[in-house]
């Protein structure tokens, strides 16, 4: 399988990068590399085989459903390029 | 009194047990190799300051009795790990000036322990290569070079500066991650050695993340032992980390010096690939032949599916990547490139934020994880991702130990020689190393060797889960026989 220029503006639209159409085919080639690389597992046969979820045999942990953390409203927004009162600031979402 | 710089941390470690030498001396002389060393690019953060204080610190509770394990001991911290109130970026341009409000679990437990530190280290991008050439601060050379050449070389990557700091002297230890060979590959490229553990042994909470099923912190050392010490403050079980192990840490350090007689050492034939230089093969025989004096048994082993394991690394590690690296929007952290509406803003923060190498594998990722193509490729990666453990399961359930291959196809290469044209030509690096990390296994990387132009080579030892102890005392085998490895300073 090979992407298009087409499918390159798409994934990057998917995956929220601005891309300019002059990076378009050079993009492309490079997935498109990437893909031809990854081929080769098509001659596996992986009938019957579960994927794998966690690499090492494991229960999911759970903790106590208890408030364990607070309070730290200023840590939050303390790396926030823009903030108002502890809210993050963004441009308008509706109109 | 002697360079306290050319000590092994142990020696240093004993030495301050001694009081031969205080850690505000030991701390010093390491801040001058640093300041000297700029031109390799190890370090993207120096902090003397600190280390200065937290040397008086450790100082003072060494007077007292009550130093820790490391008390007194210099080290880098790669800048994947969250230093709390010093900067941490995981050298991309898109955390910016983040100075994290936290510390992550793995540094909090080597500053219990009394360790001092110098300053933060550099990396790929995201830990995303294997050259440490796609650093926003730049690439990090090696303190290796070849024989009568001033070319610049790599240290490999992603935890190039850790490598190529433990090598040149600069810190006695430094913190690494692997994901694919990320601590591994640097440690062969520069004579240093580098451990990764069982996937769980060490917790990931406040490391970066980058391929969350995939990643796991470690050390580099100067030596085998120097490895041990630090894997012992580095491991344990930590509640926030839900993937993190509820296992006692052993005395790693009890493990080197231990007989390896009678051990079943596996020696893999996919491993022996087409056109692998006959250095490589000679320095493999090599580390076999000297396992074999110390009394361990050479059994040729059969890892079937060892050619898929880095194509399914490569969907499987983009596609989580793509996932964890959603976080970076220009809202909540880093930069923010401003936009008329909100996905714009996205949009140029991450087309500004993000380095050529990590644009396309969050692109390969979202792709293998979009509707219809999942199946096909994110799906079956997985699958094949269970048949590569299952192959060292049978190899295991027959009794071998350990096995033993090649770390890396190749020695150090030059800046800008690799992956122009085609990223997958950079991705064969790890091609020894991804296997283990797919398969969630421990490996340790340690030196044998020089190649003709007099470049170090190393050997890996790829051990049971959660048994690093038999691959401290075997590599502690191979770093006797080939002996240690300086780089000649020229910077």
């Amino acid at each position: 399988m090979s992407v298009d220029a087409d499918t390159v503006r798409r994934i990057a639209h998917l995956a929220r990068i601005g891309v300019k159409d002059s990076e378009v085919s050079h993009l492309q080639g490079e997935l498109n590399a990437m893909l031809k690389f990854v081929e080769q597992l098509e001659e596996v046969n992986v009938d019957g085989v579960e994927p794998m979820t966690s690499v090492t045999p494991m229960a999911m942990k759970k903790r106590a459903d208890v408030v364990n953390d607070g309070d730290i409203a200023d840590d939050i927004v303390k790396n926030a390029p823009e903030t108002q009162d502890h809210f993050f600031l963004v441009p308008k979402v509706v109109e | 009194m002697t360079d306290l710089t050319s000590l092994t941390l142990s020696e240093a470690r004993d030495g301050l047990a001694r009081k031969s030498f205080t850690s505000l001396e030991l701390t010093e002389a390491h801040l001058k190799a640093m300041e000297a060393a700029r031109a390799l690019n190890a370090f993207v953060l120096e902090t003397p300051d600190r280390a200065r204080d937290m040397a008086k610190a450790a100082d003072g509770n060494i007077a007292k009795g009550a130093g820790g394990p490391l008390a007194g001991i210099p080290l880098g911290i790669k800048d994947l790990f969250a230093t709390k109130d010093v900067r941490t970026t995981a050298c991309s341009k898109i955390l910016g000036n983040f100075v994290p409000t936290y510390e992550s679990t793995i540094t909090s437990q080597l500053w219990r322990d009394g360790a001092v530190l110098l300053g933060k280290l550099n990396n790929d991008e995201f830990a995303m290569g294997s050259s440490n050439e796609t650093s926003c601060f730049g690439p990090v050379v090696n303190p290796w070079r070849r024989e009568g050449s001033n070319t610049s070389l790599v240290p490999g990557g992603s935890s190039g500066g850790s490598a190529s700091a433990v090598a040149a002297l600069l810190c006695m230890g430094a913190t690494a991650t692997d994901t694919g060979g990320s601590i591994r590959q640097p440690a062969a490229f520069t004579a240093t050695v580098g451990m990764k553990p069982t996937y769980g042994r060490c917790s990931r909470w406040g490391i970066v993340a980058f391929a969350s099923s995939l990643d796991q912190a470690g050390p580099i050392g100067r030596t085998v032992r120097d490895a041990s010490i630090l894997m012992r403050s580095m491991a344990g079980h930590d509640p926030k980390d839900t993937t993190s192990v509820a296992r006692p840490v052993p005395d790693y350090e009890a493990a080197i010096g231990k007989s390896v007689k009678g051990m079943k050492i596996g020696i893999p034939k996919e491993y022996r690939l087409d056109g692998m230089p006959a250095e490589i093969e000679k320095l493999w025989s090599e580390g076999a032949a000297w396992l074999k004096a110390a009394g361990a048994e050479l059994v040729e082993v059969s890892l079937p599916h060892t050619k898929y394991a880095l194509p399914a690394y490569y969907i499987v590690a983009p596609a989580e990547a793509s996932s964890n690296l959603a976080r970076y929007d220009g809202v909540r952290y880093g930069l923010r490139v401003p936009g008329r509406a909100i996905a714009d803003l996205y949009e140029n923060t991450r087309a500004e934020g993000f380095g050529a190498e990590v644009r396309r594998r969050v692109m390969i990722g979202t792709y293998v994880l979009s509707a219809g193509y999942y199946d096909a490729y994110y799906l079956r990666a997985q699958k094949v991702r269970t048949l590569i453990k299952k192959d060292f399961e049978d190899c295991f359930a027959r009794g071998v130990n350990a096995i033993l291959t090649p770390a890396t196809p190749s020695a150090a290469f030059g800046v800008g020689e690799k992956g122009g044209a085609d990223p997958v030509e950079m991705y064969l690096n790890d091609i020894f190393t991804v296997t283990v990390n797919m398969a969630g296994l421990p490996g340790i990387a340690v030196p044998a060797g020089k190649d003709s132009q007099s470049l170090p080579l190393g050997l890996q030892l790829i051990g049971r889960p959660f048994d690093e102890e038999t691959l401290f005392s075997l590599g502690e085998v191979i770093e006797q026989a080939a002996g240690r490895f300086t780089p000649m300073k020229w910077w």
